[in-house]
């Protein structure tokens, strides 16, 4: 179990992380969804013990984290967001290096490596040199890598940057696989489509604060729209939105694209007067969707930025 | 001790998997070094110097200056032709020549008088190539040599010589210097010569002619090293110079390499193992160290299948010398790595640092040939200790004891060097 208890890390006048509590059981995982500079990295880092905190502590099962060589750091394994791997070796050669640095050699370290080689299915690579493999393959095996101690504790810094779709999936399959195992899987990243389908837990966080933690149901309810609905119009360029702001149940209404958005706080009961409405002031329609909002207009509800762009 | 170990491997494997660095490491300074030995004196003794060459203006055309110009070609340091004035100047301004000889009109009759009586001595003149400074002394000296041999001999034999004894008593008479008892003796002793002139005149030649006064000695030069068998080996001294040379290199490279690596992911993985400090730092110190141990093994390797260069002192001496320099030299990439910021600027001024170090230290040139100050100067830089190390275990072959000062200055730069990079090493990662 991790916990992590308002930690601070300032970088001159920028407060990198500004105060970030989160806890992280067994067999769950944790998101950090943020922006650039929001201060993900920074916090993985303090977590690993890479880099010491202003203030706050990092508990692993209870217990802090002391010095360079303290044994608790077995318990944590980190996957960098910059791809760590020596592209000169071979990827064996990697996993040989990077086992011994926790002390594990001959059987135990090649069984070890073979497990994680299997995980990420780079088996049949393994004997080619880190240089010859795609994108994709350097962040599998750069996941490998920091499974071989067979850590308690999994931080994943963005690994799934600059990866191919079959790629990611074949991450998020071996993930999910780390969690039934039983892993506490820590995952950061700036994508809300990862996070959604990956965490159960979610924390968003910017400039180095938590700003939502909750998860990804409680994160729905926060909302003061719960559901959209899409109205493809027949002539939507002479359409006025604003009349349906006076019905009861609607919360907002724009056009956008040649589609009609309605916000609605109940699908049930306001659906229906909707399509009344419009019916009855002769605007005919010719496609009907509802959307959930994502994390994205979570963010956006709660920073007035998009993701993307802040 | 499995970390340690697998990191001191993994540099290794680095190292070796990197066919450029194998090469800039050991084949480049094979190459360089093979050129400078050759250049410097090679194997000692055995290949001919050259001869200098020197032009001689005979203005005089006596049998005396004949002589002197004769002598002076029979010299086998010198290659000697004869000039005019004015082809002389161009010759030696162009370096064609490095010095000309200008014998003056009436040079032998001056000469002759002087030689017993004082009287006006004539002028020699010598243009001489001022970057060739060294060797006007040797020429003056074998100058010197020609001249006494050819005056002497025409005094004592020469028809001119005869007649300039006749004058030289004849002129004692009008000599007002000199007290009557000296104008005796000197008297006496023309007279004597006089004789064995007309002697000589009469009945030429039993046993040669005689030679006149030569100098009384012929010098030979010995370099004094190891052993009289054993010569000093120009090699030696190339292939340490220029192993110091490259393996200063190699822990630059180590340093810049710590710096990139500092900046990537690798960084924070080492860092989330549970390795010490210590282990970090000093696993790369034993790598760097173990590389420029094998490459001073593989260049003096050479250097002995090769050029014959042998470890004439101690040979622990030597390898006491060879690892404390690579120790000292693995510190010094330690402090690179710890002292530069971006890889560019770090990288220049590293290469400028070691550049000086290299030529104070007499990679390029031994320090012998630097001047006193400067001998003085270089302790404080440490590829001058050793430099002095390993010529004093090879060519110079001496005894381990002669090691000792050599190995301390290495590891107290070592240390020096070490703690500086270990109190300003930057730990923290940078994202
Ligand atoms: N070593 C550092 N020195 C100075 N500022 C830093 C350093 N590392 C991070 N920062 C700053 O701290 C903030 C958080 O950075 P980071 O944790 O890397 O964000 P994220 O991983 O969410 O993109 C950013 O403003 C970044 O510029
Ligand atoms: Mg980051």
């Amino acid at each position: 179990m991790l916990e992590v208890k308002a930690l601070r890390k300032n970088y001159g006048k920028i407060a990198a992380v500004d105060g970030i509590s989160l806890r992280a059981d067994s067999a769950q995982t944790i998101g950090l969804l943020g922006p650039n500079g929001a201060g993900k990295t920074t916090t993985v880092s303090m977590i690993a013990g890479l880099l010491p905190p202003d203030s706050g502590e990092v508990l692993i099962d209870g217990s802090p984290l002391r010095g360079d060589t303290d044994p608790v750091k077995r318990k944590i394994g980190l996957v960098p967001q910059n791809i760590a791997l020596y592209d000169e070796l071979t990827a064996l050669a990697n996993l040989n290096f990077l086992g011994a640095l926790y002390g594990l050699s001959g059987a135990g370290l090649k069984r070890a490596i073979g497990e994680a080689l299997d995980l990420v299915g780079l088996t049949d690579r393994a004997k080619d040199k880190v240089a010859t493999f795609s994108g994709g393959m350097k962040r599998r095996l750069n996941l490998a890598a920091a499974l071989l101690h067979d850590p308690q504790i999994l931080l994943l810094d963005e690994p799934t940057v600059g990866v191919d779709p079959q790629s990611r999936n074949a991450i998020f399959d071996n993930l999910e696989t780390l969690k039934k195992r039983g892993k506490t899987l820590v995952y950061t990243t700036h994508y809300m489509e990862e996070a959604e389908r990956l965490c159960d837990r979610i924390i968003i966080i910017d400039h180095g604060k938590v700003i939502a933690n909750d998860t990804l149901h409680g994160l729905h309810r926060m909302l003061p729209v719960t559901n959209l609905l899409a109205i493809e119009l027949e002539s939507p360029d002479h359409f006025k939105p604003e009349p349906l702001l006076a019905l009861p149940e609607v919360e907002s209404a724009e056009v956008k694209e040649g589609v009609l958005k309605v916000g609605l706080h109940n699908l049930t009961t306001g659906a229906p007067s909707i399509l009344r409405w419009l019916a009855e002031s002769g605007h005919s329609y010719q496609h009907v969707t509802s959307e959930r909002p994502d994390l994205e207009t979570v963010f956006l509800t709660l920073t007035g930025r998009t993701l993307r762009d802040s | 001790m499995i970390p340690f170990l697998a990191l001191v491997r993994k540099d290794l494997r680095l190292f070796f998997g990197d066919r450029r660095a194998v090469v800039v490491g050991l084949i480049v300074p094979i190459v360089l070094a093979s050129f400078f030995g050759y250049l410097f004196g090679g194997q000692g003794g055995q290949q001919e110097t050259s001869r200098m060459p020197v032009l001689v203006i005979d203005q005089d055309g006596s049998a005396i200056s004949g002589a002197v110009v004769a002598q002076l070609g029979s010299d086998k340091n010198l290659e000697v032709n004869s000039s005019t004035l004015d082809e002389a100047r161009t010759q030696v301004r162009k370096g064609k020549a490095r010095a000309a000889i200008v014998i003056p009109k009436d040079f032998g009759s001056d000469a002759g008088r002087a030689f017993f009586a004082g009287g006006k001595k004539p002028e020699i003149s010598l243009l001489y190539d001022p970057s060739h400074s060294m060797e006007m002394n040797m020429v003056q000296g074998i100058m010197t040599g020609a001249v006494m041999q050819a005056v002497s001999k025409e005094m004592f034999s020469g028809q001119s010589g005869r007649e300039m004894v006749k004058e030289s008593i004849a002129q004692l008479d009008a000599n007002s210097q000199m007290t009557p008892a000296e104008k005796k003796s000197l008297r006496d002793l023309l007279g004597s010569v006089e004789k064995w002139n007309e002697q000589q005149a009469d009945q030429p030649a039993a046993g040669g002619a005689p030679a006149g006064l030569t100098i009384p000695f012929e010098s030979r030069q010995e370099a004094i090293t190891s052993g009289t068998e054993e010569k000093y080996n120009g090699y030696a001294h190339s292939f340490g110079g220029m192993g110091v040379q490259f393996i200063l290199f190699m822990g630059l490279d180590v340093g810049i390499r710590l710096l990139l690596l500092r900046q990537s992911g690798l960084w924070q993985r080492l860092r989330a193992a549970p390795l010490s400090r210590s282990m970090l730092l000093g696993s790369r110190t034993v790598s760097a160290a173990l590389i420029s141990g094998f490459i001073l093994l593989v260049l003096f390797s050479f250097a002995r299948l090769v050029f014959h260069v042998r470890i004439q002192g101690s040979f622990l001496g030597f390898l006491g010398v060879c690892a404390a320099f690579s120790l000292m030299t693995a510190a010094f990439g330690l402090l690179i790595a710890a002292l530069g910021k971006t890889v560019e600027a770090t990288r220049g001024y590293a290469v400028m640092a070691t550049l000086i170090m290299v030529m104070l230290g007499g990679s390029w040139v031994p320090t012998f040939v630097f001047p006193q100050w400067l001998q003085k100067v270089t302790v404080v830089v440490p590829t001058r200790w050793a430099m002095d190390g390993l010529d004093g275990m090879t060519w110079r072959g001496l005894g381990f004891s002669e090691a000792l000062i050599p190995i301390g200055m290495l590891l107290l730069f070592t240390v020096l060097f070490g703690v500086l990079a270990v109190m300003s090493f930057r730990w923290e990662t940078e994202s």
